[in-house]
């Protein structure tokens, strides 16, 4: 690799300059639109899969760090800050590996194509940019950057209740990052070395350079949270979430589920956790219970969704309460499991976007009753679904398992009580995953018009297939992925366990 | 101490050639008259080359009654430059309505000139005259159209509550000669310094000053006027009044304040913090229910009255760049809006509804693009100038510990977000009408556009320089 201060900002610019190029294509050149999208959100990929290689899975600082001066004016010094950590390596990738997909999927894509292709590469800078930002005022404005193309592909390009369900998404969002940004800037003043770099605030404050009294630092706290927790979103903050999905179109939604719902929990862990780890200790029971009841109710709202878009969204309430409670177990295999499950929930709840996108490609709807007996019609179809659907309920094998079992072991470490309840939100996924399962594709073909459905094509096959072989590497050799997590999860650990009392039945565990 | 002329050569060059302009409109056919307004524009860019050579000199001219300091400097190009935009918006604007009157121009540059002189002042008696001359030109040019009732009622609404308010400002610069002697900035700063026990008589006067300041800047609970006389004006001289007088009645009242009364800033800080919670409440919400885009963008101005407000009242040397910064970016996101605005409504302001914006982005993509962006920059959203003046104005109030107050701030711009996103889905997600009137966009507000665009764009992402400029301004 090259100029290693460099690295990540190519990264950041490289889909930048493919928007730009796309501002420059005319619009009625449909296919050199697709393409230069596709091409670039390809290289970005590949170009991302350069820091999996080099990254250095031992090393206790950040890697590929670049840092300059931005904004230098009286009292206010901003940085351009960007930087990777073993838990923001895999949401890159995560992040750059379903970008392409997402574009490969906007191929039914009619009306708009520019704009629409502008604001997907435009969203990538966004996603990209707030797993890197080590800067908070950096970190907040691609936060918010992520916001606007977002909007507009739900309000342009999404279903009938477009506008409405885009204006609940970015009013929703932005009154949470609001708050963030008024703990951000009081953060700052209380951090008498003047500046917003996340990692010297976080030095100055675990070595007692700089005190927050704990009144203070429960407000920020709550203020950070509340940001993060909308995006997640944990109950009761999800209400945003099914409208957004429903009405979104199928690239928006893998994109949503895949990737902006991570960078909440990210920020959980990269912000509130370190910065005010009084504060989360002291909270971390009532936000599990949230978790827990956002595993149950997100799962039984599932259980009775006649829509098969929406009963994915609520699943994702259901799976994204897995992190929150994952991380506020403040131990490693609990943190750990939550990063890893980030990583699998974006890969199968992605998958399961883009199939029931090609659901409604082909009907039309999205309701369940108007499908069964699928499987006999497409099997190819039916077959990538079982996989995904497998790994969605966490079946040893494939990734969801890794991540889900992570969790429930962290979790019963600290408080059995909150993994009993939590286990039976696994118990709830399998119920309406495969009951989903069967009445879609199982049994004989009732409606005549599922009769002549065509099974998937070769591009439909392209985007699924890398999904699924994906997650069952993830699911089999999850060490690949948990090796490099390893030292940063532990500096989470260390940072909490920093101002928690020892607890006996705690018990140290690293490696794998 | 003399006069010294190059202090005031800007404003010397502006009311010359204004007057010339009066005396040259009689000779000039009438169709022709908007051709004044080159004269006009040479008028304002002669004065930036006079602002230019007092540049860096720091002096206390005409008799102790100007200021010739940093401060002043970046005001005069400030207002120099707003009013070049409303110039060349409204010789369009003229040119479109088929107003030919040259006097249109001089008032516009008398305006300026009593800006300029608000701004710079170092007297009270000399804030008043300047208060004046941009009151009396903007009376005129908001019934300008005296043809149109919703003009001539907004004139008179203006002309009657803004002589009251006035009365207001004069009887309180009474009150503070009578507790302190003198009218002179320097001199009532002395007094006050030298007699802490604040008396009554001063507070009252300091209070009724605050309340003709409240009125011209449109801070609640003196903000009534404001979205009547908005929507009836032309759209040019709504532009004048929603950035150049609201930002020269807040640049004075920062001098007063900050020199003259930084000793009772706990007592102005007392009635500012409410008023701007107010005045950000009342501009986000009652924007919220409009359906006329020239009524939400009056409220608008209102809430953006507001959030300069929390720079004011933090009373910090970030609070004073952040004004100076947030006024660019609000004069550039705004003015653009309304450049929008008044390309949309072609003749009559026939369209000026929200609806009227239905299916807009596509059928004119770069009118489309550009409101956007000013409206997305208005709405304070990163990557954009109003997002940068939010973050430092808000971060100065951080810093003085009003954390009730920016908490306030951030809520009430969260709401405001949505309205000005409904023109965005109005613009994108609406149906488009058949239109009756074709738009026209003539190249010269293709390019004012333009530029304002990538301005709103540049201060959002690199607002060093500016914010450097602000740095030299803020220090008095």
């Amino acid at each position: 690799m090259f100029g290693a201060e460099l690295q990540l900002t190519l990264l950041l610019l490289l889909p930048g300059f493919g928007a730009l190029v796309i501002a420059c294509v005319p619009s009625s050149k449909i296919h050199w639109l697709r393409g230069t999208a596709l091409f670039f959100t390809s290289i970005t990929f590949l170009y991302s899969l350069l820091f999996f290689t080099h990254f250095d899975s031992g090393a206790e600082t950040m890697q590929f760090v670049q840092k300059v001066p931005w904004l230098n004016v009286g009292v206010l010094h901003i940085h351009y800050h960007v930087g990777m950590d073993g838990i923001s390596l895999f949401l890159v990738i995560l992040t750059t590996f379903l970008m392409p997909l997402a574009i490969l999927a906007s191929w039914g894509i009619e009306k708009k194509i520019r704009p629409y292709m502008f604001f997907m590469l435009l969203l990538e800078v966004g996603m990209i940019g707030v797993f890197v930002s080590l800067d908070l005022i950096l970190f907040y404005l691609f936060w918010e950057t992520t916001l606007i193309p977002m909007y507009f592909l739900i309000g342009i390009w999404g279903g009938e209740r477009r506008v409405y369900a885009a204006v609940k998404f970015f009013i929703y969002t932005m009154a949470g990052s609001l708050l963030m940004l008024a703990a951000i800037l009081t953060l700052y003043f209380f951090n008498e070395a003047q500046n917003f770099d996340l990692l010297e605030i976080t030095q100055r404050l675990s070595l007692n350079q700089v005190i927050l009294p704990f009144p203070v630092e429960l407000l920020l706290f709550l203020a950070f949270f509340l940001a993060f927790a909308i995006k997640v979103p944990l109950f009761p903050f999800h209400t945003w979430l099914p409208d957004a999905h429903v009405e979104a179109p199928t690239a928006a939604s893998v994109i949503l589920a895949g990737v902006l719902l991570k960078m909440g929990t990210y920020g959980l862990l990269r912000f509130c956790l370190p910065l005010f780890p009084r504060a989360s200790a002291a909270l971390a029971p009532a936000i599990s219970l949230l978790a827990i009841v956002g595993i149950i109710y997100g799962a039984l709202v599932a259980l009775v969704q006649t829509d098969v878009k929406k009963l994915v969204a609520y699943s994702s309430v259901s799976h994204m309460g897995f992190v929150v409670l994952g991380i506020f177990a403040f131990n490693h295999q609990s943190i750990e499991g939550a990063t890893f499950q980030m990583l699998s929930h974006g890969l199968s709840t992605g998958a399961l976007f883009l199939l029931v996108g090609m659901l409604y490609d082909r009907r039309h709807t999205h309701l369940i009753q108007d499908f069964g007996g699928l499987a006999h019609v497409m099997p190819r179809l039916a077959a990538l679904f079982m996989v995904i659907m497998l790994s969605s309920i966490g079946l040893p094998g494939l990734n969801g398992f890794v991540g889900e079992f992570l969790i429930l072991q962290g979790t019963f470490l600290e408080n059995a009580g909150r993994a009993a309840f939590a286990a039976s939100g696994l118990v709830l996924s399998a119920i309406y995953m495969l009951w989903v399962y069967q009445r879609i594709f199982m049994g004989a073909v009732q409606n005549d018009q599922n009769r002549t459905l065509a099974d998937l094509n070769v591009r439909e096959t392209v985007i699924l297939v890398p999904i699924v072989l994906l997650v069952v590497w993830m699911g089999l050799y999850p060490g690949t992925f948990l090796r490099r997590m390893d030292t940063s999860v532990q500096k989470v650990v260390d940072r909490i366990e920093q101002v928690r009392e020892p607890q006996i039945y705690r018990v140290e565990y690293r490696g794998h | 101490m003399d006069i010294n002329y190059t202090a005031v050569l800007p404003e010397i060059i502006l009311s010359l050639v204004g007057i010339s302009i009066m005396l040259l409109t009689p000779f000039v056919p009438r169709e022709r008259q908007t051709h004044l307004g080159y004269l006009a524009l040479a008028g304002l860019v002669l004065a930036f080359f006079g602002v230019a050579m007092g540049w860096g000199q720091t002096d206390l001219a005409f008799f102790e009654m100007i200021f010739q300091d940093d401060f002043g400097q970046f005001c005069k190009t400030f207002f120099l430059f707003v009013s070049t935009v409303i110039l060349l918006i409204s010789m369009n604007y003229l040119e479109q309505e088929k107003l030919f009157q040259g006097e249109f121009f001089a008032l516009l540059l008398f305006a300026t000139v009593g800006m300029l002189f608000m701004t710079t002042s170092a007297d009270l008696i000399m804030t008043f005259v300047g208060l004046e001359v941009l009151s009396i030109s903007t009376y005129i040019l908001a019934g300008f159209k005296e043809r149109e009732r919703k003009s001539s009622e907004a004139a008179w609404k203006y002309f009657l509550l803004g002589a009251f308010s006035t009365a207001f400002l004069l009887y309180g610069i009474a009150f503070v000669y009578g507790a302190t002697g003198s009218t002179k900035y320097s001199k009532i700063a002395e007094a006050i310094q030298a007699s802490p026990d604040y008396s009554l008589i001063l507070l009252v006067g300091v209070g009724l000053m605050l309340v003709g300041f409240g009125f011209k800047v449109s801070l609640a609970p003196f903000h009534a006027w404001t979205p009547d006389v908005y929507e009836g004006a032309p759209i040019p001289i709504m532009a004048l009044l929603a950035v150049a007088s609201k930002g020269a009645a807040l640049l004075a009242l920062a001098r007063i304040l900050y020199q003259v009364l930084p000793d009772l800033s706990q007592q102005w800080q007392t009635i500012l913090w409410p008023s701007a919670v107010l005045t950000m409440a009342i501009g986000n919400i009652a924007a919220l229910t409009q359906s006329n885009i020239k009524r939400m963008l009056a409220y608008s101005s209102i809430a953006h009255a507001g959030y300069l407000l929390v720079g004011l009242t933090a009373h910090n040397s970030l609070g004073t760049q952040g004004i100076l910064f947030y006024l660019v970016a609000y004069a550039l996101m705004t003015l653009g809006a309304l450049t929008v605005v008044q390309i949309v409504g072609r003749r009559e302001e026939q369209y000026t509804t929200i609806e009227d914006y239905n299916g807009l982005g596509y059928r004119y993509p770069f009118l489309g693009i550009a409101l956007s962006v000013f409206l997305i920059s208005l709405a304070g959203i990163p990557a954009t100038a109003g997002f940068m003046g939010k973050l430092f104005v808000f971060s100065a109030a951080v810093q003085s510990q009003m954390y009730g107050l920016v908490v306030i701030a951030l809520v009430t711009s969260a709401i405001g977000i949505y309205y000005y996103l409904r023109v965005i889905v109005s613009m994108y997600m609406g149906e488009f009408k058949k239109e009756e009137i074709p738009i026209t966009i003539s190249m010269p507000m293709r390019i004012i556009l333009t530029l304002m665009v990538l301005g709103t764009l540049y201060l959002g992402i690199l607002p060093g320089i500016l914010l450097n400029l602000a740095e030299e301004a803020a220090s008095f």
